[in-house]
């Protein structure tokens, strides 16, 4: 407090400063203190997916050390392009305390669609993208329809999506099952091999900390003037300096081996547009509202069938990309695409990060840290050579300590009045 | 304290108003008046019809016959948005919060300032700015609302109701569910709103509160007027007056001071 004051030099303390009830962290010790106050309560943030990456990482490493290997996290990040994009999704829709439960189904459908319309009809690659990516949103629309004007379950409409979407998947791809996709097209180049220039890599890594720091930097300076309280230039400048590090010494790494692949670049830049349209849209905080509380979201006049239409396109609109994307990974559209695991990993991968499965709670960036967690296990696993047997039972039990994390969290949070 | 309220704009004024839901009156003939700068509460037993009556002026329900003037001039409420930009204002009893969004998000909820990048300086010090002139104690506005006392969030509630700078204020049962300090921080509230002058109705069930801020208290029974009190009269007088016991006693006692004051009878008092 006698540090604010000084720093301030004002007779009088600041609009948001008034209450002396209330602790405010001051410097970076501060901020550090208050860190830890909000973890006690339960406010884990990236928290539990940060120590649960450093234990997996750790324990892969020491059983098979190709594991952390530019290479090996290169091909890493491949993998995570694609069902991360549908977790990404899968956010959207638990943002407003709803399930998808068809993800998998509808990727699947989006691939054989690609395939269908660019290998076996001649449509230009484009059309049939835009065809996949526009099928995919309309099967949204449709859960939204009987979601909100016959009141059906999310989790019966997509469930019973599941099986037809499926069912229309294998129609699609006929007798002959699979349909490869030509080696050398730009899209299959993409999903499975074009990276980044060196040094465009470095330029992107640079980018996040130079526009958190002029976005602070300015957002600080309006507060002032406004009279309100901002956070310290020291603060600002710190954090920047350390994401620049660690996302230059992580591009650094990758460089050693072919660098960032460009697909992992659409999957950050995806995270990066979706975390913008969350935290500062309209849009973006009646999701939260309606999934915080759908009927004080109506009566403050928010159109909740609008927003839960929205969550339900993007969310089958997104597993459509990530179908697409999945396909030019594997060069081919096949019956078993988007069976399997990829479900439960998009929803995994969305609850490990960090994202609610009760609605109101999440960010985009639970995609990103929940995929690559999804990932290393599933990578560290066939490093190992162990049998998908194991692989989905391991996947399985980090998803239920995943959602004993959030339960207990949010327990924790309720009693120490954090919603 | 009559002469105040003959000099200060009436605001609202119903006159004859029913509503009927298929065979049941839920509201016959009801009168009403709220000037600017007052306090008037709504009383009654459950079924009386104060929660209609709510609802009919936040615009949620239709009455069947009647008007409302508003402001001086003739108004039909047909929903919700429409009263609220008339500047008619209404907490709801249930605060109609989310608690996972911090204070500025709930006051400006669904009224957020430019949609496409949301303008967070702005509304934090139109936050504060209510807040204050409400002389709130709200320790921070970008907690979550689930970290804040029940008071301080009706406290929340009607700053967002201030949002708008309504003309009448709606609270139905403000301090219901709240503790001794937290009402009586309410309390001070509807003073505070009172004396930025503007008009609120205030439904509650609790007799005290209701004196304790209430220029005028109206008592409803059985979906019709049964009385004007001030705010010093008796509780018998009022319980009696509620649950219909010694019904014309109570009304004739009602005339009795009206006339001894030497003023016209209000509106209401007239049966």
């Amino acid at each position: 407090m006698t540090k604010s004051a000084e720093q301030n030099a004002h007779t009088t303390p600041m609009l948001d400063r008034r209450d002396e009830r209330v602790k405010h962290a001051e410097g970076v010790g501060g901020s550090i203190r208050a860190f830890l106050d909000r973890v006690r309560s339960g406010d884990l943030g990236a928290l539990p997916v940060v120590v649960g990456l450093v234990i997996i990482w750790t324990v892969f490493q020491s059983l098979n050390p190709v594991f952390l290997a530019p290479n090996n996290l290169v091909n890493l990040l491949f993998d995570c392009s694609t069902v991360g994009v549908i977790a990404l999704g899968i956010v959207c829709i638990l943002i407003v305390g709803e399930i998808d439960l068809s993800v998998g189904s509808v990727s699947g459908f989006a691939s054989a669609l690609l395939g269908v319309m660019w290998v076996n009809q001649g449509w230009p690659v484009a059309a049939a993208i835009l065809a996949a990516l526009v099928f995919g949103a309309l099967i949204g629309a449709l859960y939204a329809v009987l979601f909100n004007r016959f009141g059906m379950p999310s989790f019966v409409a997509t469930l019973a999506g599941l099986l037809s979407v499926l069912g229309l998947q294998l129609y699609l791809l006929g007798s002959t099952g699979s349909i490869n996709l030509p080696y050398g097209s730009p899209l299959v180049e993409f999903g499975q091999l074009l990276v980044m220039p060196d040094p465009v890599s470095y330029a992107l890594a640079a980018l996040p900390g130079i526009v958190m720091f002029v976005l602070g930097y300015r957002t600080a300076a309006r507060r002032r003037a406004a009279g309100l309280s901002a956070q310290p230039m020291s603060s600002l400048l710190l954090r920047s300096l350390v994401i620049t590090v660690i996302l230059e010494f992580i591009v650094y790494y990758l460089n050693l081996d072919r660098g960032i692949p460009w697909m992992f670049g659409l999957f950050v830049g995806l995270v990066v547009a979706m975390n913008y349209a969350l935290t500062r849209t309209k849009w973006g905080r009646q999701m939260l509202a309606v999934g915080g509380n759908r009927e004080a979201a109506r009566r403050a006049g928010i159109n909740v069938r609008f927003i839960y239409t929205t969550a339900f396109m993007l969310c089958s609109g997104l597993a459509a990309a990530g179908g697409i994307l999945s396909a030019a990974r594997l060069a081919s559209a096949s019956q078993q695409a988007g069976t399997g695991d990829v479900n439960l990993n998009a929803i995994a991968a969305a609850v490990i990060g960090g994202t609610s499965l009760f609605g109101g709670r999440g960010s985009a960036y639970s995609a990103l840290l929940g995929i690559i967690v999804i990932q290393s296990i599933a990578s560290g696993l066939t490093l190992l050579d162990l049998s998908s047997s194991l692989r989905y039972m391991i996947t399985g039990a980090v998803l239920a300590i995943a959602v004993i994390v959030d339960s207990l969290a949010r327990r924790s949070r309720a009693s120490h009045g954090r919603a | 304290m009559d002469n105040n309220q003959e000099q200060r704009e009436l605001v609202l004024s119903l006159r004859g108003i029913s509503k009927n839901f298929g065979a049941v009156s839920a509201l016959t003939d009801i009168d009403l008046d709220v000037h600017a700068g007052e306090v008037v509460a709504l009383v009654g037993d459950n079924g009386a019809g104060k929660s209609t009556l709510v609802k009919t002026l936040a615009g949620v329900h239709q009455p069947t016959s009647g008007t409302i003037t508003f402001r001086g001039k003739p108004v039909t409420l047909t929903d919700p948005s429409t009263a609220l930009g008339l500047g008619i204002a209404t907490v709801f009893q249930d605060l109609a919060l989310c608690e996972n969004l911090d204070v500025v998000a709930n006051i400006f909820l669904g009224r957020e300032l430019s949609p496409y990048r949301l303008d967070e300086v702005s509304m934090e010090l139109k936050a504060w700015t209510l807040l204050n002139e409400l002389s709130a104690r709200i320790p921070s506005v970008r907690e979550p609302v689930a970290s804040l006392s029940g008071g301080q969030r009706q406290t929340v509630a009607i700053a967002r109701s201030l949002l708008l700078e309504p003309k009448l204020i709606l609270l139905d049962e403000p301090t219901a569910a709240l503790g001794v300090a937290q009402t009586a921080e309410v309390l001070d509230l509807i003073e505070r709103v009172r004396d930025r002058g503007l008009g609120v109705i205030m439904i509650s069930h609790n007799m005290e509160d209701v004196r304790a801020v209430a220029d005028r208290i109206v008592v409803l029974r059985l979906g019709r007027n049964n009385g004007v009190f001030a705010p010093d009269a008796s509780n018998e007088e009022l319980v009696s007056a509620i649950t219909g016991a010694a019904n014309n006693s109570v009304s004739r006692r009602a005339h009795r001071r009206q006339a001894q004051s030497g003023q016209t009878p209000a509106p209401e008092g007239r049966q």
